[in-house]
């Protein structure tokens, strides 16, 4: 794409995440209508005495005796200036709570993304390059296994060979409970808490890569152009690398984009079977004490990742490949 | 038929998935008559290692018969798997046709609506739903249905678009036919195969998903889920490492025979397809 045009396809891009976001918001306002026993309700019930005129001054309080449109208007105004709503268990506003979270999740998506597309694409291309060789087979079987298996039984089996049976690594949290470490050990400490957690998101996604890329590099290998190199005399490695794998990655970034609701799911499984303080593990807890307004903040946080993350893909396939039409 | 059998056949891995499956089907069937009585009562002391007093695969934190569990919970997984899919297809059928048929900006509107289906996290969504709307299966079947119809609706919505300009369809218009029964029994029984494929693999990540559900918590409190096994077993598995083991094992064993049998459909169905990637797969 020529450079002029950017702007107007940023443009659009952005737009239309800004108004899938909006849906999101929309979206959740009505779930949290949804939900059983009002808000106002349940703030009474945990400061103990409730009677009927407490009840309507809160209701009164929150705007909850507004109409629904006003009461709509007044949570997008909140979430606009990222006020996810309080939780009244904990006691702090949502969205600190999830801040205080997000950077061990995002520690986690990204270690697990990075294995999964390295791994992934590096096994593709072997198997690519031989059909039917070892690295072949080592696909089939892995995404034949991981297709068919629970993440999270997966992280229980894990954490059953390496930490019961072997004690080679830890087997939940982020860090060494108990111990103060500073410097390079602290992040020899948190990497040694990441194996386990990212191996267990990674290994599922990286069968799809390895799948994909294996895919796609048979049919670009099929080409005129590949063909041409090869008989100018371009030496094999080169043509892989720079004719071959070049093209074949256009999709693996677009299913990359796809993925990214998968994974921030996969990790909420994840960090609960590890016990990764993220905001998977943080979901996790809101759920057995039914802290909708908490749920409802991390649904809200996990899709506006998957639109930035998406956004991100499309800016990086219409940069890589010049062909890539900008409209729509 | 014995046609398409023989090209079902031809796929090794396909036939030998549906035996399992029959397995699976067998073993839900007979529960009752295997493990009489509820799969909830005590049936030995706690933490009784497989093998051991008579418990095939061991007993749980509560003294409970492991196996009776998995082999009362393929009912309920099994069900879960069925009525969800069918829940799916019925969202999913219905907007593809009528994206694809009616077109223009009816096919837009319906095209963003999926695409936001398909951005959203859908595992996320579906752990909120079941939630604000309490767990029961019910809610459960309903989350799933939710968040697995859009790549149906895509499916669907593909083989309408090349199918309505075709003669056949144009005939039926011109004989004044309505236009639901074109669609209904005119394009949709040509558009069934790719159907028939995707929903043996909808049936397999259903089952994934509902076990996915019940780990957290979030199945329904009176059925006994293979997810629910595990993740009782969860806290214990330094202890008791069977709990988790032999109900993972159920699942991995249910999901990868549909899994394989969806393959050998798609063999069967779209032979075409099947000889282009040839003996590589």
């Amino acid at each position: 794409m020529e450079l002029s045009r950017l702007p107007g396809f940023l443009l659009r891009r952005g737009v239309k995440a800004a108004i899938v976001v909006l849906a999101i918001v929309v979206c959740n306002f009505f779930l949290i209508h949804a939900a059983p026993g009002d808000p106002a309700s349940v703030i009474a019930g945990q400061s103990g005495a409730a009677d009927e005129r407490f009840l309507a001054q809160l209701r009164e309080q929150f705007g909850l005796d507004k109409p629904l449109y006003v009461q709509l208007w007044i949570y997008l105004k909140g979430v606009l200036t990222l006020d996810l709503g309080f939780s009244h268990r904990q006691q702090i506003p949502v969205w600190t709570l999830i801040a205080d979270r997000l950077p061990a999740t995002l520690l986690l998506t990204g270690a697990a993304f990075v294995l999964a597309v390295g791994a992934g694409v590096t096994l593709g291309t072997l198997a690519a390059r031989r059909v039917g060789s070892w690295a072949d087979s080592i696909i089939t079987v892995i995404a034949l296994t991981f297709y068919a298996t629970p993440l999270f039984w997966v992280g229980l089996m894990l954490v059953l060979f390496f930490s019961v049976w072997l004690e080679w690594l830890p087997s939940f949290g982020m860090a060494t409970v108990g111990v103060e470490l500073h410097g390079i050990d602290a992040v020899l400490d948190v990497g040694k808490h990441l194996i386990l957690p990212a191996a267990t998101l990674g290994l599922f996604y990286l069968a799809v890569y390895a799948r994909l890329t294996r895919a796609t590099m048979l049919e670009v290998a099929d080409q005129d152009f590949v063909k041409t190199a090869r008989a100018k005399g371009v030496p094999e490695g080169q043509v892989v690398r720079r004719h071959v794998l070049r093209n074949a990655l256009l999709p693996v970034i677009t299913f990359a984009g796809i993925q990214a609701g998968q994974l921030i799911g996969g990790s909420i499984l994840v960090e609960t079977v590890f016990a990764w303080p993220g905001i998977g593990r943080l979901a996790f807890d809101a759920l057995l004490a039914r802290d909708y307004a908490v749920l409802l903040g991390v649904f809200f946080c996990t899709s506006v990742m998957v639109v930035l993350f998406n956004l991100v893909t499309d800016l990086l396939y219409a940069v890589v490949d010049p062909r890539v039409e900008v409209q729509g | 038929m014995m046609d398409f059998w023989r090209r079902f056949s031809r796929n090794r891995g396909a036939v030998v998935g549906l035996a399992i499956l029959l397995l699976v089907f067998a073993v839900a069937a007979f529960a009752s008559v295997l493990f009489p009585g509820s799969p909830w009562d005590m049936a030995t002391a706690p933490f009784v290692p497989p093998g051991e007093e008579g418990m095939l695969l061991g007993s749980d934190s509560l003294g409970r018969d492991v196996a009776a569990g998995i082999a009362h919970g393929s009912r309920i997984s099994l069900m879960v798997g069925a009525v969800s899919t069918v829940a799916t297809l019925c969202i999913g059928v219905s907007l593809g046709a009528i994206s694809g048929y009616v077109g223009g900006w009816v096919d837009d509107a319906v095209m963003r609506f999926t695409e936001f289906f398909q951005t959203i996290p859908s595992f996320v969504f579906a752990i909120l739903l079941v939630a604000i709307f309490t767990p029961t299966i019910t809610s459960v079947v309903f989350a799933i249905a939710v968040v697995s119809w859009p790549p149906v609706a895509r499916v669907v919505r593909a083989e309408f678009l090349s199918l309505r300009s075709r003669e056949f369809v144009q005939a039926a218009e011109v004989l004044g036919k309505s236009r639901l029964s074109i669609v209904v029994t005119d394009i949709l029984p040509n558009a069934l195969s790719p159907i028939v494929v995707l929903s043996s693999l909808m049936v397999a990540s259903a089952i994934l998903l509902e076990s996915a559900l019940s780990f957290l918590g979030l199945g329904d409190p009176n059925l006994m889920t293979w997810g629910f096994l595990i993740g009782s077993g969860r806290s214990v598995i330094r202890i008791a490492w069977w709990m988790s083991v032999f109900p993972g094992l159920a699942i991995f064993i249910t999901v990868l025979a549909l899994n394989l049998v969806g393959e050998g459909l798609s063999d069967a169905l779209n032979p075409r397809l099947a000889r282009q990637r040839g003996g590589a797969a």
